[in-house]
């Protein structure tokens, strides 16, 4: 009985953070080492073939810095909403949130919707200026009327410590998940990640890393809706059968057919809703794929497409969580004969489920779908930082714009070696840290600081330089310090009594801080500049909605 | 391209379009946002609205209609949009680029 409330305890914990960063967390601490898994691993080294090949043939395509950045515009829109899905559809997304539903039932949908009701945000007020006023990253876009040099040092710091985090805690779970689903080491797994990831930013940039992430989203939504209609097949098709059997075996019983009260305390709600909701308008390597396609157009039909794939993929890992309690729960084969939970933790209920389901085989298949997953993953954070660093640090603020192609993209390449061995290296240092914080920090930076001030340069004419960058710095400094003053740093790993800040989710507060700071600076500030930047918001205003000498539309 | 830009600005027809594309840029936000803070306040301060069962005697409840609908929504929000911008608001567009480019050569 103390065990049972103790996981409860635990994965109520687990709740309160984005999805993405559950695998990294359900991973936590022992972990035991598998025997080495051949088929999986033979189906791994296809993947990896394969996609290395399609890094071969992006490499020769890659000449220009828009190839390299932006995989030279070509990619369509159909093409593009399934890498922006890929990009969602995250190991741990996959893993964390039919895990969750395994865990809690009804809870895992709240999860679901809080990560897809931002896409359409981005659409209606995002998507198309982005498209239409910048080239490479949204930096691009900021600074089209503001200056250069601080705005683009503030975005490319909000870059770099939304990706340096993200794929900290990325490469944690690869590691920890390559070890059960493989049977490989732990430091073993994150070196291959890493120079993976290397390989194919380095040589393929853009192109290639969204062939990979492509590829990727297409094996993972036919591998979980073979799961999905295998877990039908059993219950006959019939909704019903699957959640009575659900509540049956299930140690909540009715209960996880409804809210279990894990988000109750009304802040929090909110301030989760906006971290997840905002977090995703503020991502850099998401916003990164709308330059991947040729104009506005295609970039709207990427959302849609990539809503589609999200909105069609959490309804599959609702039905594959509610088929793992059927199938698993009373099953000895996937159980932990010490503890009486699923072997491996609640994160491992969609892999399980694909043994029971389909067997050693599809298993393997399954298992290597999650590492190339997070292969595809950390390759778009890894060129979204490094093009942070050659493009908005390097070329622009150092160079004030005046460099050569050649050079700007030689510059990229070593900022992604450079970036992925640090990775490498921070991945080996957290092994035994505590991670999970990481992603929620990461989404309520980038709804902080990135998300902000783009917003507001789009839509208020008086934003000034000034505003922005103090605005963006607030946020930032708000939004890492109440993380660390809160529940999850505080208390739980620096093993405080209590928070200094009462909230696990920052993003309402930080929020609230940059966009009033913005508000009152830009008010504040009379200069010279100011006036200018007010005054180039017209023309700005013009071009991001008629798309009118845009990049890659035909010049007039 | 300034010149061009100035233009387009001056153009009443231009900002026609910019308060009807506005309006139906927030309409469909503020639609989702609605639904979507809804959803999450019913969670934290009335989760027992959604674990009433949709027939009576049976399992389903009213929350996983609720949640699908949420995520059907954001998708049908999304496919209007897409279908109006790149139908009706591309042509407004282009009209009043290409009157703006046609005044440069009187």
């Amino acid at each position: 009985m103390i065990r049972l409330s103790f996981r409860l305890l635990s994965s109520a914990v687990m709740l309160f953070m984005p999805a993405i960063l559950f695998a990294a967390d359900a991973i936590q601490g022992e972990v035991t080492q598998q025997p080495v898994n051949v088929t999986a691993i033979t189906m791994f080294l296809i993947f990896v073939t394969g996609t290395l090949g399609i890094t071969y043939w992006a490499a020769k395509r890659t000449k220009s810095t828009k190839d390299f950045y932006a995989a030279g515009g070509s990619i369509t829109g159909f093409q593009n909403g399934l890498a922006i899905a890929g990009d969602y559809m995250s190991a741990a997304s996959f893993l964390g949130i039919s895990g969750l539903v395994f865990a809690s039932g009804f809870d895992g949908l709240i999860y679901s919707i809080g990560f897809l009701v931002g896409w359409p945000i981005i659409l209606f007020l995002l998507a198309e200026r982005l498209r239409n006023l910048g080239k490479y990253t949204f930096a691009d876009a900021v600074s089209y009327r503001l200056k250069p040099l601080p705005i683009r040092s503030l975005s490319a710091c909000g870059t770099l410590t939304v990706v340096l985090l993200y794929l900290i805690a990325q490469l944690v779970g690869a590691g920890k998940l390559i070890q059960i689903l493989f049977g490989l080491e732990y430091h073993f797994a994150v070196v291959i990640v890493g120079i993976l990831m290397i390989l194919y930013v380095t040589f393929g940039g853009m192109l290639a890393t969204t062939w990979v992430q492509i590829i990727k989203a297409i094996l993972l939504l036919c591998g979980a809706t073979f799961m999905a209609i295998a877990v039908m097949y059993q219950m006959e098709f019939s909704f019903e059968t699957l959640f009575v059997r659900a509540v049956e075996v299930h140690k909540s019983g009715i209960n996880i057919m409804s809210p279990g009260g894990l988000v109750s305390d009304p802040v929090s709600a909110i301030s989760l809703g906006l971290a997840l909701m905002f977090g995703t308008a503020g991502l850099p390597h998401i916003l990164m794929r709308f330059f991947t396609v040729p104009d506005a157009q295609e970039a709207r039909k990427s959302v849609i497409y990539a809503t589609g794939f999200i909105g069609y993929f959490y309804i599959l890992t609702f039905i594959i969580g509610f088929g793992a309690i059927v199938l698993l729960v009373n099953n000895p084969e996937f159980l932990d004969p010490v503890t009486g939970g699923i072997l491996g933790g609640n994160n491992m209920a969609a892999i399980h489920l694909s043994n029971a389901v389909g067997g050693e085989i599809f298993l393997g298949f399954i298992s290597a779908v999650a590492f190339a997953t997070i292969l595809a993953v950390v390759s778009g954070l890894t060129l979204s930082g490094a093009s942070a660093i050659s493009h908005d640090l390097y070329a622009s603020v150092l160079r004030h714009g005046e460099v050569l192609e050649g050079e700007e993209i030689r510059v990229s390449r070593i900022a992604t070696i450079v970036l992925g061995i640090a990775a490498i290296f921070l991945g080996i240092v957290f092994e035994e840290q505590n991670v999970a914080y990481m992603v929620g920090l990461a989404f309520a930076i980038a709804a902080s600081v990135n998300f902000p001030v783009l917003f507001l340069s789009m839509f208020w004419q008086k934003l000034t330089t000034r505003g922005a960058f103090y605005g963006g710095g607030i946020g930032l400094l708000s939004a890492v310090s109440c993380m660390i003053l809160g529940p999850t740093i505080w208390v739980d790993i620096l093993g405080n009594a209590e928070a200094i800040f009462p909230y696990k989710h920052p993003a309402l507060f930080s929020m609230s801080a940059a966009f009033i700071t913005i508000y009152i600076i830009s008010k504040l500030d009379n200069s010279a500049s100011a006036r200018e930047e007010a005054l180039a918001f017209e023309d700005q205003y013009v071009r991001s909605q008629t798309g009118l000498g845009s990049e890659g539309s035909v010049q007039h | 391209m300034q010149h061009l830009y100035r233009r387009i600005y001056a153009d009443p027809e231009f900002h026609e379009l910019e308060l009807k594309r506005g309006r139906f840029s927030w309409l469909l936000a503020s639609i989702l946002l609605i639904t979507y803070f809804s959803f999450i306040l019913i969670i934290a301060f009335a989760p027992e609205l959604f674990a009433i069962p949709i027939i009576e005697g049976q399992i389903i409840t009213w929350g996983i209609p609720v949640a699908l609908f949420v995520i059907l929504l954001s998708f049908l929000l999304t496919g209007i949009y897409v279908f109006r911008a790149n139908t009706e608001f591309d042509r407004l567009v282009k009209d009043i680029v290409e009157h703006a480019e046609n005044a440069t050569d009187d």
